[in-house]
């Protein structure tokens, strides 16, 4: 039998990414929401916030520990999937990495110092502060990583000779012209993800338990934080539509079914391919793939037939491309329709249909960030660095990848069970309102206990 | 100094702080299991749970600094050991993911689990040993190269007394370490009992760790004897190695200063480490990366070191923070805070 090791290989990197941006996503997320709340509680002097803030990391902390694993996996997986990238792509990306580990260095001994410290200072406040690090080396581990993703699609920085990189710029090469938008987007659908997560879950306690306090302050504080983000997760994506269309038409005409260059194009939502590539059955927007592109209704847009074939990407791409938008703009008018309800006194915004569609927005935000990673890599094909090395140069030659795959399966598998029983059983034998009430009487016992040696005193 | 020896060193320093570390890390993972078969759990678990639970998040960053920093600084140990360690490499990520994810669900969890903590015992022995194939690898011999494709000797690695020397060295000094280190946080902790079981186990383990490090020193003269001679000629630095585990041992049996006992046992390592890195100069895979052959870039070189320095400047007052809270604030040792 002869294996396809390309094959295999980018099934396993393909599998090991798609689990770690669940975890990754939650990892950027969770800690500013957690700050949040924590700052909010301490402002308002309201202990439901600060309450929410410590059953929050409570959760998160199982996740990252899921997350760092899968993190190791793929740090190590890069060099051992795809060797010979690593050896070319080394010379030119190896500071971001270096830096992401910097970040995630920082991020890591702060949460460990967070977690361990709730109780130990006086001024609230300093223990507030610790967030501080762990939102901002997060969010620069994302920075890093992206970058280096953004590498891959635009390289630049070096010049290419004899199969080499040489005259590289190290800072060139981080800061390629991919970096802003794709950050831009990878942070704001993370912090939408994150808000969405947790609004889901209020939604959910209030759906079983019935409203409570604790949950609809939660929910409406983690709507708020979801409006925000998904609005600016729509604009981001449309940085990333224009980005695409200067620097990277083909991954845009493949994504749009564009194949013929032409002025005032149309955008194509759904549809399917006929044999001789005729589109049917999809929804045409006159000239708004032109607007989408330029900013101008009329502005030319490469076509993917000015691309040979070996270098045009897969034409999947397009749903993949359809369902992320779609899931990002579902999500923009949940939270606007919520505060709709809200406003709108004659409505309340906690009807049973707005806390059901709130749950679901959990699982479909999840959704739309694999699919736009999907589209993002898969649109990128058959490039590992575009221009210059394609995956069949790039992956391992040995036939045990095969293997490998399905024990990574079933590694996840497990790690992924797990991960959703303990957090079960984390919340499901503790109810937040239980907690309350034992967090103010221990506070309360403290209390009488201080007057009381006070008074022995006197 | 030029950038790629500055490079090595300060990969070879990391990799040393994941040595005490996660030996440290490793080896409670397998005396909280042992103590839980002997009976003897109640002792010492809550000692272990206390120091572990704010740092193994950092033990794990140590290891992929190294890591990520060895194939910034050399690329081409990349196209080699990644292509020779696919098996090897993907069977350690699963045992770290394991023990890393479980020791989570255990600790941060509610319920407590025997399953989980035989998992996090065993593959704390299990990774020492899977990671030091990667420095039996380095020896030369075990990965051969064929028009471009790089292929691991399977059968010479398992039938390799120099390969199996060195996996017991690790996993006894992963032991020893760590016993030392737990009995010297037990007796900041005052706590008795846990002090004089891990005393015991630290005394326990020193000989086998010595006899382990003679006999991986005696197969890589066979092995590799340009090493071998290196390292030979560093005698005086594996002298001091000696001297300090002997101070170490005379601590331990006196029962007294684990403070000191501890910071000799780094330094007994210390000095044994760099006598074994220098003597591997110039080669990071004997014959086909040497240093100056497999640096990368200038330009990507200086950037890394650069941004190395800015990074400790951030990672030293951090770790200092951590040390003060947890390792240095006597009550949160006692278990008060």
């Amino acid at each position: 039998m002869v294996v396809d090791t390309v094959l295999w290989s980018r099934l396993v990197t393909g599998l090991t990414l798609s689990f770690h941006v669940i975890f990754a996503t939650i990892g950027v997320a969770i800690p500013l929401m957690v700050s949040i709340a924590e700052f909010v509680g301490i402002r308002k002097k309201d202990n439901h916030y600060t309450l929410m803030a410590k059953r929050w990391t409570r959760g998160f902390v199982i996740s990252v520990a899921v997350g760092v694993v899968t993190g190791t996996a793929i740090a190590l997986q890069l060099a051992l999937v795809w060797p010979n990238f690593m050896q070319l792509a080394g010379n030119v990306i190896a500071l971001p990495l270096f830096m992401e580990v910097f970040a995630f260095f920082f991020e890591a001994i702060f949460l460990g110092i967070y977690l361990y410290t709730w109780d130990r200072f006086r001024n609230p406040y300093l223990h507030w502060l610790l967030t501080v690090p762990v939102v901002l080396g997060a969010a620069m581990s994302a920075f890093f990583i992206t970058s280096v993703n953004g590498f891959m699609n635009q390289p630049e920085g070096f010049i290419f000779e004899g199969g080499h990189f040489s005259a590289v710029h190290p800072l060139q090469a981080m800061f390629n012209e991919a970096t802003p938008s794709k950050v831009f987007h990878v942070l704001t659908s993370a912090y939408m993800t994150g808000a969405a997560l947790l609004a889901a879950v209020a939604a959910f306690s209030m759906l079983k338990k019935g409203v409570t306090e604790y949950a609809k302050k939660g929910l409406k504080l983690m709507m708020t934080v979801l409006l925000v983000f998904s609005f600016l997760t729509a604009l981001a994506g449309d940085v990333s539509a224009k980005f695409l269309a200067e620097h990277q038409p083909e991954k845009l005409a493949a994504a749009e079914w564009h194949f013929e260059t032409e002025k005032g194009a149309d955008l194509i939502f759904l549809g399917w391919l006929t044999a001789e590539r005729e589109i049917v059955g999809a929804l045409h927007i006159p000239n708004a793939l032109s607007f989408l592109a330029f900013s101008d209704f009329n502005a030319e847009v490469t076509g993917l037939d000015e691309f040979p074939v070996d270098e045009q990407p897969p034409l999947l791409v397009h749903y993949l491309f359809d369902a992320m938008v779609g899931v990002g703009f579902a999500l923009l008018a949940m939270s606007a329709i919520f505060f709709l309800l809200l406003f709108w006194k004659k409505r309340n915004e906690l009807n049973r249909w707005m806390l059901r569609a709130i749950v679901c927005g959990a699982p479909l935000a999840f959704l739309g960030v694999e699919l736009g990673w999907f589209y993002a890599e898969v649109g990128r094909q058959p490039w590992m660095i575009r221009g210059y090395m394609r995956v069949e140069e790039a992956a391992t030659t040995s036939p045990s990848i095969v293997y490998l795959f399905f024990v990574f399966l079933l590694l996840y598998i497990l790690l992924g069970t797990m991960c959703v029983i303990v957090l079960r059983r984390l919340f499901r034998d503790n109810p937040a309102e239980v907690e309350f009430e034992k967090a103010a009487k221990t506070k309360a016992d403290a209390l009488q206990a201080q007057e009381q040696k006070a008074g022995d005193e006197a | 100094m030029s950038y790629e020896i500055l490079g090595i060193s300060v990969l070879w320093i990391f990799l040393y702080g994941y040595l005490i570390v996660a030996s440290i890390d490793f080896g409670a993972g397998f005396f909280a299991f042992y103590a839980r078969i002997t009976g003897k759990d109640h002792l010492i678990n809550r000692l272990i749970s206390r120091y572990l639970s704010p740092v193994w998040e950092i033990t794990n960053v140590f290891f992929v600094f190294f890591f990520v920093g060895l194939i910034g600084f050399f690329p081409d140990a990349a196209h080699y050991y990644g292509s020779a360690l696919l098996v090897p490499g993907s069977i350690a990520i699963i045992l770290l993911a394991i023990r890393g994810s479980f020791y989570a669900f255990e600790n941060y969890g509610s319920k407590k689990n025997i399953v989980f903590l035989f998992l996090y015992g065993a593959t704390g022995l299990l990774i020492p040993a899977s990671l030091s194939v990667a420095l039996v690898l380095s020896e030369g011999g075990f990965i051969v190269e064929n028009n471009g494709v790089v292929t691991l000797q399977y059968f010479e690695l398992f039938t390799s007394p120099l390969a199996w020397s060195i996996v017991a060295l690790a996993v006894t000094s992963v032991l020893f370490i760590s016993a030392s280190f737990l009995a010297f946080y037990a007796s900041r902790a005052e706590d008795q009992p846990a002090l004089n079981l891990m005393r015991g186990y630290a005394l326990f383990w020193s000989t086998p760790t010595i006899i382990a490090a003679f006999t991986a020193v005696l197969y890589l003269s066979q092995h590799n004897n340009r090493h071998f001679q290196n390292m030979m000629d560093l005698w005086w630095l594996l002298g001091l190695s000696v001297v300090f585990f002997l101070i170490v041992l005379w601590l331990l049996y006196k029962g007294r200063r684990y403070g000191w006992a501890f910071i000799c046992l780094m330094l007994q390592f210390l000095t044994a480490f760099f006598a074994y890195g220098i003597g591997h100069y110039p080669y990071i895979l004997d014959p086909y990366i040497t240093i100056q052959g497999g640096a990368t870039q200038e330009a990507m070189g200086i950037a890394l070191v650069v941004v190395f320095i800015a990074g400790l400047l951030l990672l030293i007052p951090s770790l200092a923070l951590v040390f003060r809270l947890f390792l240095f604030d006597a009550d949160y040792v006692k278990g008060k805070k």
